[in-house]
């Protein structure tokens, strides 16, 4: 007989075999933390079937090896045990496919066995679905159902959860339908598996799919089977797929081993937990005193009193549309709270408002009148036209405006809301620096609400939890996917809930201060700070933040409705402003600017809001579509309301919009369109053949270089497809690292793309070594961008059957080039070497006359701009950030606000070198810190910063640019983009940076 | 505190009169060798301290004064820098910090400037940075590397390296718990001390010297058994060797029952030599420059001769390879010119560990480490590819990866080490899947000559290599073996059956 447990990160399964390899006995539960207690549990209810027996066992699963270490009994890892079952039991399985609650496994048989996990950056497979549901509002068997009756699937990032919730908070408030989330969450489960896992091992074969998710999801099985286009045969998935773990576990004990079942049971019980390592983290409070003096001091910042049973009169109404949860607010003219109301958004913010309206009318009938109404946050468009507001206002304004009400010195305001953290420092009553979280910070605090539930806590008790813990454990800080698996190392340690409680808290204001603030001290952010969002109620939450910070703050009573609030008091600024100022525009009211048709609303007499009657017969429908006017082709969502009205969402240009599609000139554009013609024979003949050129990474900078070497010396240029997603998941299955940025992950879709075209040839220099422009210490590229030719070469098998070229060259060494090159094409190709010298030469001719082509555009460009009273951004990146797959239209977003768009390399060379305080060691950083400088000399300039998510070198690039750029009352904005970027986002930064500008210029006149 | 100076860029130097009043901190990486680099430095007459902490306020600090997207190497030598001047142990008007500082286009090249970055932050801007490197970057009054320094420190990496490639043998094996470290410490001791009086850093002193080394450490009394399943390391040169870096990977890899197998750091410092002859040679460059390079490049090629000539004095030790070998089993895979970080080299480690039998490897990189998505991860295919039998884990380090997962994953690795080892077999027949456990290469010391040529030629012709169906025979390389003729042994053990 012999007995497997396997503990899991979420569950535990205890299995009992015969002797003969039949299944006695199987439990399969979550363990919720309490690991060994269930381990004992189950192991006593299978004590019925061992009976009299000397049963051997072993344990396996990653929650296991503490107690296997602990108790001395046999341990087996489990990707090992998985392997060894389905050997015995499948023996013609080709691959394993394991889905656990953290983890996701893969194993291969055939030629070489090989298993592998996921990265330490893809974690949370189970977890990730649990999380999900929790966000859509349903259970877990709720999305499975839903899933099934999807019609369309929304490219969601597969990264890791952190990355796909921010991707489908926008879905949601743009008012996708549950059941295609539902499905599009599966599909980048898939996608994750097969694009993170396999890493250029082809899945094909019999497939066997097991653990949890893959048991109990059909949609989720339904994803993989269509995505692998697998049948029935080549499907399998096996009975008892949620033990095979432990199955495999009992089959591995020795036999040798075998004891008395009651001993087993004695070790297990007896398995004392290791002792925790002792925390570093200081206790939140020692004692109650402390804690009641704090309660005390955070108990004043509250707005006006006043009487909502018998006030009548004006009202104004402020909605925070946010990302997790929907805020409404109505005040009176005085700033007093009539009605406010606060909630998860549960997937549809649309019917929150709804009820919300109505129940305002039902309960204040005629005693009010909503003179204006005002709306914020992330559903801001939706809102606005399904109710018809009067204003839509940028979160970043709504937030400042509140928190002035509150402490009209505020310097500086902290708002962590379930989704994102915003911070800006105030000058003189304006905004004056803007950080906002970028992804991996993401739904901080949310988690914390989340991880109560699935603990079965409310928040508020969770959270009183952690205020008077001895030692709060450690739970790093990186983001909510190393946090979660941080808690649950924690809890193996024998962690309290306590413990873990506080642990959070600090966790996530740690996540704020170390990612998003980048601040050392309190002196750094100021001496009025404002602390905000629906996070910051959450007193141990606050108290992390004054201990981490060593500093007091305000904490608004009303903390989490400061969006809301702000919206509204915004709403009562615009009708005083209307009142006051009888001609349309003029600078002078500050708050007012933030909305660009003032003139408009602000002589209205009441709100345009839906009135009691329109709301009865409201409807709201949602359809999927797919914009063909151009070759974007957008993913959009169509809202339609009852009366007409509209609004799309998810579209990048205006022409679905029906109006015209003017915008401000764009440098990015106009090289990527000048680099896609430069393809074909040029002006030489071809006869030497076809080159293939895979337009990625550095190429966005040299191919005016190569094609006219290669012109020159005969041959035809074929340039790889323009960049989309479905390239990138054409190559996805050979990437090897899923940590590397975007950028160079699409050059495995460009160079499969090539392939399909045929060519004999690829060509794709590794080149350490940039051009020296003189204005940097030394001239590399970046480890990826020079040695990535020749990870391609290694794991893209196709390229064995062409000839792919990856010489090294040094360019910045032009004569070692013209000789280095002229051997190289000899060798090669036999061309005579004054041949390719003549054509090296004239290679960096038109390579300085490319780069002179895009200088004059700039200039004219800011000519352009000047004359019209324009304001110009610098977008400062790498070359290869004008593929428009990689900014995900970016450039396009910010000429349709009204600017004009230059990029750092246009701008760079203006100015010479001057010393950092980093090592300026690459050619392209090194153009960002001149084109800052450059920046800041001018005033109708701000620069924007694009980084790809992944981008080792720009951990030390942000920090020098912000520095540039704030130390010279400049605005440093940076845009993080990855694989999928949701443009909402975007948007809000680039609509802050927008108003902030605004507003300085206000200063100035 | 001493006078603070400048130089014209605005970096503050250490100067001569710091030298004299000043404590050096020094970050720990490699534990025998900087043990012994300190000691050197005291004998030129600096007050220097060896930082050993590993505790988590090291990250922490890291973490409130680093960008937390910088390596985590960055993160935990500045941590562990700042933490030890804020400890109260020192007097911060009189302490300095020594760093050493690569050059090249990783951005672990910006270490020291992130450094002076965080002391600024943390309001300790009057901490002078020393640097210590080869390539003439940042010079300072008080700190000077003379020519017998340079001889004493590359002395003291050689035989750093020899005492633990020796120890790191002897320690899973040693009866006396504790008899390998009692070795290493003696040898260190005296090594420094005879420094002192000049002896033991001329080539033929340093030969004697080596074998005796070497005899010792093959005399502790070792259990005869040496049937460990041994485990490379290689990756990122932090994580790869310091405890702090990579959680105490070798002592958990002891505790696990395995034999660590750690590739030593004199390839490491040859390669950085070598890269300048490199890029002469791919991009043109001064020839002058190149031929002090190589110069510099044989007398240490020289040294590490002497190194493998002793440990061959010893049969019971397996001797580690040449640079050359290095160079040669790189062959195909990567060019010389891929320089960055650790480059080439950390997939030409594997290759040779591979070539020395040892096939279950540990890849460690810092997460999101840019050379490794080249040289690490994205070479792991292919060797998989053209070594079926080699068992290789990436593992990422990182300040918030959690301790079980990574244990986990290695665990794995060590479970299909063991696989090899047990003989693991059930009622299917592995063979017929081509699973060949049994199959093991044990005690063979392959240079790779052999398997590079072929491997040259295949890069030419560009064929696939390695007709995998015919494997129960080897590594499944084709051509590319032969006539070198690699012995495997099958290993008769009895194997366990489990019936189901």
């Amino acid at each position: 007989m012999r007995i497997g447990i396997d503990i899991g990160s979420t569950t535990v399964k205890t299995i009992v075999l015969s002797d003969g390899g039949e299944l006695l006995y199987s439990s399969y539960e979550r363990h919720y933390s309490q690991v060994r207690e269930k381990a004992v549990e189950q192991l006593k209810q299978a004590a019925v079937v061992i009976g009299d027996e000397k049963p051997t066992i072993a344990l396996t699963g990653s929650a296991a090896l503490g107690v296997a270490k602990s108790s001395g009994l046999p341990f087996v890892q489990e990707v090992y045990a998985t392997a060894a079952v389905v050997k015995a039991r499948i023996p013609d399985a080709d691959a394993v496919i394991e889905l656990g609650g953290e983890d996701a496994k893969i194993i291969f048989f055939g030629n070489s066995l090989e298993e592998r996990m996921n990265g330490s950056c893809a974690g949370g497979t189970g977890a990730f679905i649990d999380q999900m549901a929790t966000l859509l509002n349903v259970s877990v068997s709720q999305l499975d159902d839903l899933s099934l009756n999807y019609e369309k699937i929304y490219p969601i990032a597969s990264r890791c959860g952190v990355f796909a919730k921010s991707d489908i908070q926008p879905i949601l408030n743009q008012g996708g339908r549950r059941e295609d989330i539902a499905a599009s969450i599966f599909q980048a489960v898939v996608d994750q598996t097969v694009g993170g896992l396999t890493q250029g091992r082809e899945l094909k074969g019999k497939l066997v799919f097991l653990g949890g998710p893959l048991t109990f999801l059909y949609g989720l099985r339904k994803r993989f089977i269509e995505t692998l286009e697998l049948d029935d045969n080549t499907a399998i998935f096996p009975q008892d797929a949620q033990c095979y773990a432990a199955i495999g576990a009992a089959m591995c004990a020795e036999s040798q081993n075998a004891q008395d079942y009651d001993d087993i049971l004695r070790l297990l019980e007896n398995a004392a937990d290791e002792a925790s390592d002792e925390s570093p983290i200081m206790p939140l409070f020692e004692n109650h005193d402390e804690y009641d003096e704090f309660t005390l001091r955070h108990a004043g910042a509250t707005p006006e009193k006043i009487d909502n049973e018998s006030y009548s009169g004006d009202a104004f109404l402020g909605i925070d549309a946010g990302s997790t949860t929907t805020k409404l607010v109505l005040i009176a003219p005085n700033g007093g709270i009539l009605h406010s109301y606060y909630s998860s958004n549960k997937g549809n913010p649309v019917t929150i408002i709804l009820e919300q309206l109505k129940e305002i009318y039902q309960r204040y009938g005629d005693r009010i009148r909503i003179i204006r109404s005002a709306v914020t946050g992330y559903g801001e468009e939706l809102i606005k036209n399904a109710f018809n507001l009067d204003l839509g206002l940028v979160e970043t304004m709504a937030h400042l405006r509140a928190a002035k009400y509150f402490n009209p010195d505020v310097d500086f305001i902290i708002d962590i809301g379930g989704q994102d953290v915003k911070c800006f420092k105030i000058r003189s009553g304006a905004v004056d620096s803007i950080m906002l979280n970028e992804a991996c910070s993401s739904g901080c605090g949310s988690f914390i609400e989340t991880f109560a539930v699935a603990l079965g806590y409310s928040i508020d008790d969770f959270a009183k939890l952690g205020l008077f813990a001895l030692a709060p454990a450690d739970l790093g800080s990186r983001c909510t996917v190393f946090m979660n698996s941080s808690v649950k190392q924690a809890q193996k340690d024998g962690a309290s809930i306590e413990a873990i409680s506080a642990g959070l808290s600090i966790s996530i204001v740690k996540n704020a201060i170390y990612k998003v603030i980048r601040a050392t001290s309190a002196e750094e952010l100021g001496k009025n700070i404002v602390v905000q969002g629906g996070t910051f109620l959450n007193d141990a939450v606050l108290r992390a933040f004054e201990r981490i910070m060593d500093t007091q703050v305000t904490r608004p009573g009303i903390s989490e409705l400061m969006g809301a609030y702000g919206a509204a008091l915004a709403a009562l600024d615009n009708w005083e402003f209307g009142l006051h100022a009888s001609h349309s525009h003029s600078f002078g009211n500050q708050e007012t600017t933030v909305f660009a048709n003032i003139g408009e609303y602000s002589k209205m007499e009441i709100s345009t809001i839906l009135g009691e009657a329109d709301l009865s017969g409201f409807t709201h429908e949602v359809r999927p579509v797919k914009c063909g006017a151009c070759t974007n082709n957008c993913s959009m969502t169509i809202n339609m309301f009852s009366g007409g009205r509209r609004y799309i969402s998810g579209n990048r240009c205006s022409v679905p919009l029906g109006t015209s599609n003017i915008t401000e000139p764009n440098l990015m554009k106009y090289k990527y369109e000048k680099l896609r013609l430069m393809q074909g024979k040029g002006l030489g003949t071809g006869e030497r053949g076809k080159i293939g050129i895979p337009v990625g990474l550095n190429m966005f900078e040299n191919l005016p270089f190569w094609f006219e070497f290669f012109t020159k010396l005969n041959f035809e240029i074929v340039l790889s497809q323009k960049s989309s997603r479905e390239l990138y998941i054409l190559g996805q299955r050979t990437i090897p690292s899923d940590t590397v940025c975007y950028p160079a992950k699409l050059m495995h879709g460009q160079v499969e793309s090539l392939l399909d075209m045929g060519v004999d040839n690829i060509f794709l220099p590794c080149l350490p070594y940039n051009f020296d422009e003189g204005i940097s210490d030394n001239n590399y590229n970046c480890p990826v961008v020079a040695y990535y030719p020749e990870l391609l070469a290694a794991n893209m098998p196709r390229l064995k059957t062409i000839r792919f070229l990856t010489p090294y060259f040094g360019l910045h060494k032009r004569k070692g080039f013209i000789s280095k090159s002229a051997l190289y094409f000899k060798e090669q190709f036999s061309i005579p070497e004054c041949e390719t010298k003549k054509a090296a030469k004239a290679a960096y001719c038109a390579y300085k006359t490319f780069i002179t082509e895009i200088e004059n555009e700039a200039d004219d460009y800011i000519h352009y701009a000047r004359k019209n009273g324009k304001q110009i951004i610098v977008v400062a990146g790498r070359p290869y950030h004008i593929d428009p797959e990689v900014s995900h239209g970016i450039d396009e977003l910010i000429c349709s606000l009204g600017l004009v768009l230059i990029t750092e390399d246009a701008v760079s060379r203006r100015m010479t070198k001057e010393s950092r305080k980093v090592l300026n060691q690459w050619t392209y950083q090194a153009r960002m810190y001149n084109a800052a400088r450059y920046v800041i000399e001018n005033d109708d300039m701000q620069l924007v910063q694009l980084v790809s998510f992944g981008c080792g070198t720009d951990a030390i690039t942000t920090d020098e640019l912000r520095e540039i750029l704030e130390t010279n009352g400049k605005l440093y904005t940076q845009l993080k983009i990855d694989d999928i970027s949701n443009l909402g986002a975007v948007r809000i930064r680039l609509r802050s940076l927008i108003a902030a500008m605004e507003n300085s210029l206000v200063e100035k006149s | 505190m001493a006078k603070l100076i400048y130089d014209k860029s605005g970096r503050l130097l250490f100067t001569k009169e710091m030298k004299r009043e000043y404590t050096l901190l020094m970050p720990q990486m490699l534990p025998v060798m900087f043990t012994m680099m300190k000691r050197v430095f005291e004998l030129d007459g600096y007050k220097i301290d060896l930082l050993t902490s590993t505790h988590r306020g090291i990250v922490e600090t890291g973490l409130k004064y680093v960008h937390n997207d910088t390596c985590y190497p960055a993160l935990l030598v500045i941590g562990q820098l700042l933490e030890a001047v804020n400890s109260g142990e020192y007097d911060i008007n009189k302490v300095g910090l020594l760093i050493t500082q690569t050059g090249g286009g990783c951005r672990a090249s910006n270490y020291i400037h992130l450094l002076r970055k965080a002391l600024e932050k943390a309001g300790l801007a009057h901490i002078p940075v020393v640097s210590v490197n080869l390539s003439g970057l940042e010079k300072n009054p008080g700190f000077g590397i003379s020519l017998t320094l340079i001889r004493q420190m590359a002395a003291a990496m050689i035989y750093g390296d020899l005492i633990v490639w020796l120890s790191n043998q002897c320690k899973p094996y040693e009866r006396i718990a504790g008899s390998s470290d009692e070795l290493i410490a003696y040898w260190t001791d005296k090594l420094v001390t005879s420094f002192g009086n000049g002896v033991g850093l001329r080539k033929k002193e340093m030969r004697r010297i080596m074998k005796e080394i070497t005899k010792d450490f093959a005399s502790i009394d070792m259990s005869s058994q040496r049937d460990k399943p041994k485990v490379g390391i290689v990756g990122e040169i932090f994580v790869k060797y310091a405890p702090l870096g990579n959680n105490g990977l070798e002592q958990f890899l002891l505790d696990e029952g395995c034999e660590p197998v750690v590739p030593g750091v004199t390839d490491f410092m040859i390669f950085k030599i070598n890269n300048r002859v490199v890029d002469v040679d791919l991009y043109n460059g001064s020839k002058l420059k190149r031929f002090f390079a190589s110069i510099f490049q044989r007398y240490i090629e020289g040294l590490q001769s002497e190194m493998i000539e002793a440990v061959k004095t010893q049969s019971i030790f397996r001797p580690m390879g040449t640079f050359s070998d290095l160079q040669r089993l790189i062959r195909g895979y990567l060019g010389y010119g891929n320089k960055m970080g650790e480059g080439w080299l950390l997939t030409a480690e594997m290759l040779e560990l591979i070539h020395m039998g040892i096939n279950n490897i540990v890849c460690t990189q810092p997460f999101g480490c840019l050379p490794n998505h080249v040289v690490g991860k994205g070479m792991i295919r292919k060797i998989k590819d053209d070594y079926p039998q080699s068992n290789i884990v990436a593992i990422d380090y990182d300040p918030g990866a959690t301790k079980i997962n990574q244990e986990n994953r290695i665990k794995l690795l060590i479970s299909n080490a063991e696989r090899i080892y047990d003989g693991f077999d059930d009622e299917v027949d592995l063979l017929a899947c081509g699973l060949d456990y049994a199959e093991i290469d044990e005690n063979i010391i392959d240079t790779g000559n052999d398997d590079s040529e072929g491997k040259g030629k295949n890069k030419r012709s560009n064929r696939r290599k390695g007709d995998v169906s015919g494997r129960g025979k080897g590594s499944g390389k084709g051509e590319g073996k032969g006539k070198g003729g690699r012995r495997h042994r099958r290993k008769e053990k009895e194997m366990t059956r489990v019936r189901f």
